[in-house]
């Protein structure tokens, strides 16, 4: 990931035995940097810091950790966690195949480019969170509309990455399929699909990004049960501890799916050249 | 000034399992439309032929490649595979690329398995003859790597091994050769006549490089200047020491002197 060659350069003479060192280093390395964090959120809300920024109203982490471990215990938690996930996961996936599918008709077909492309390119802009009136209209149930609103957001990062991954793709690849005799079906399995891959992670990495940002605003706003719903019902009372466990819980459940993304895109594009021991997430 | 003989009867590779095609350009023009890089070309190749074209870069090889190959239209004249007109790609007119054609997710193996994917046939058979023409191309032991793992030179042995692996009637190679470098080019021309002469198929080889057209070509066609210039008997191909032969040399800078500026 090194830009610069001349570090790179230096670096190269040492040798593969540091460098294996270092690897073995960095999940210790990360660990550290996460308690870093906690470390000085104790700190400061023990501290009851006032420095313009004012932390002594918030809860401390040992606050956060024994209502995180009360609610671990009980069974409305586990019902929003499941709520929030049954909705992320079913908005993710229809935007992934619908987003993935009109990207490559967009990509490809100049047809599907003049027909969609404008009324896509006019909704793109729109944040999917402004939706909420459109979705409360257009379903019958709040469930269907966050579902909407998920997919809405997660839907336009990956069609454009697909869109993008398409039309990058090296025309010889394509013209060796069809001088094998394959017709426009093998070309889209064997080169548009597989080629385009690693770019629609790209854009399934930020879709399911976003789609958390969305599902939780929409819960927020209209949602019966669901992490958001709980987090913005506990502000409402004044449990600011309970706040925290939300945020806190979106925070590692956000982490999951996206590694859960992370590492099946890796798995699918294991052909890429890649450095030994490059930069992961 | 060109010397036009009969070379229907010079093909030596006989007892062929698949008769080469004989394609043919008459009075066609080349390119994209509104672009045409080539006028009045009037080709055959020979079935079992090899047919070299040579040409300085920039001069409409490729175009003239594509266009036989199907991917791109003429844009007057007729394109012919045995004197009916030619309509698209297909399965019996493989292209060789100068650039890397393989497909990078695809192992060496899987990649020359495509073509026979394409025809239908069984997994076990597929693997079978896949692995039979990567022995062939000298990659015995490397069918599981993936292209970014081999050399510039195994990669162009897969080329060749999938166009090959698709028993097509006719190869159609772009400077093939032409990114590799001297030793590896010749061991690589080697390697062609070799694996060809299993096989009819009919073979028109594009280059910029007046040697190896006369070692490779039964016949050498020239291309400059938006047309075709000429087209040459080559007195003897695919022999090795034939380079110092007076008619090689004599012939050699007959070409040279053709594609070349005057002044030289």
């Amino acid at each position: 990931m090194t830009t610069v060659t001349a570090p790179a350069a230096m670096e190269a003479p040492a040798g593969p035995a540091p460098a294996r060192r270092t690897a073995r280093l960095r999940p210790v390395v990360r660990a550290l940097s996460l308690l870093a964090a906690l470390g000085l959120w104790q700190l400061l809300t023990t501290l009851d810091i006032q420095l313009w920024l004012r932390f002594d109203q918030f809860p401390s982490v040992a606050d956060v950790a024994r209502e995180f471990g009360q609610r671990l215990g009980d069974g409305a938690y586990w019902q929003d966690v499941t709520d929030s996930l049954r909705r992320i996961v079913t908005g993710f996936l229809l935007a992934a195949v619908l987003g993935v599918a009109a990207g490559v008709a967009v990509g490809r077909s100049r047809w599907a480019a003049d027909l969609i492309g404008p009324v896509l390119e006019v909704l793109r802009p729109v944040p999917a969170i402004a939706l909420v009136p459109v979705a409360i209209l257009l379903f019958p149930s709040n469930e269907q509309g966050i579902v909407f609103i998920t997919f809405t957001a997660a839907f336009f990062p990956v069609l454009v990455a697909t869109r993008h991954a398409v039309r990058a793709l090296a025309p010889v690849w394509e013209e060796a399929v069809l001088t094998m005799g394959g017709g426009r079906w093998r070309v889209l399995a064997s080169v548009v699909l597989p080629g385009a891959l690693p770019g629609i992670f790209g854009g399934l990495s930020v879709g399911i990004g976003v789609s958390w940002i969305c599902v939780i605003s929409a819960e927020m706003i209209s949602g019966e049960y669901g992490i958001g719903y709980r987090t913005w019902q506990d502000y409402t009372v004044i449990d600011y501890a309970g706040v925290f466990t939300g945020i806190v819980s979106i925070g590692l459940l956000g982490w999951l799916t996206s590694t859960v993304v992370e590492l099946l895109g890796r798995r699918l594009t294991h052909w890429l050249p890649r450095r030994e021991g490059s930069a992961t997430s | 000034m060109s010397t036009e003989t009969d070379i229907s009867t010079t093909a030596s590779r006989t007892d062929l399992p698949t008769p080469g095609a004989r394609i043919g350009l008459t009075d066609a023009e080349l390119g994209r439309p509104g672009a045409a890089v080539l006028h009045g070309v009037d080709l055959e190749a020979a079935p079992g032929e090899i047919l070299t074209v040579v040409g300085p870069s920039g001069c409409g090889k490729s175009t003239l490649l594509r266009t036989l190959a199907g991917l791109l239209p003429a844009l007057a004249g007729q394109v012919t595979q045995d004197g009916r007109p030619l309509t698209g790609p297909g399965a019996d007119r493989a292209l060789v690329f100068q650039e890397d054609a393989l497909l990078p997710w695809r192992t060496a193996r899987a990649n020359v398995e495509l073509p026979l994917a394409i025809r239908g046939l069984g997994r076990a058979e597929r693997r079978a003859t896949a692995e039979q023409w990567l022995e062939r191309v000298g990659l015995a032991g490397l069918e599981r790597q993936l292209p970014h793992r081999l050399s510039g030179g195994q990669r162009q042995r897969v080329q060749l091994a999938r166009a090959l692996a698709g028993q097509p009637r006719a190869v159609l190679m772009d400077e093939p050769f032409g990114a590799l470098d001297a030793q590896t080019r010749a061991g690589m021309q080697q390697l062609l006549v070799e694996v060809l002469r299993g096989t009819g198929a009919t073979v028109v080889f594009v280059t910029h490089d007046v040697d190896e057209a006369l070692f490779l070509g039964d016949r050498v066609a020239l291309l400059g200047a938006g047309a075709l210039t000429g087209i040459r008997t080559v007195p003897r191909p695919r022999e090795r020491d034939a380079r110092a032969d007076p008619a090689t040399v004599a012939l050699r800078h007959d070409i040279l002197e053709s594609l070349g500026p005057r002044t030289s």
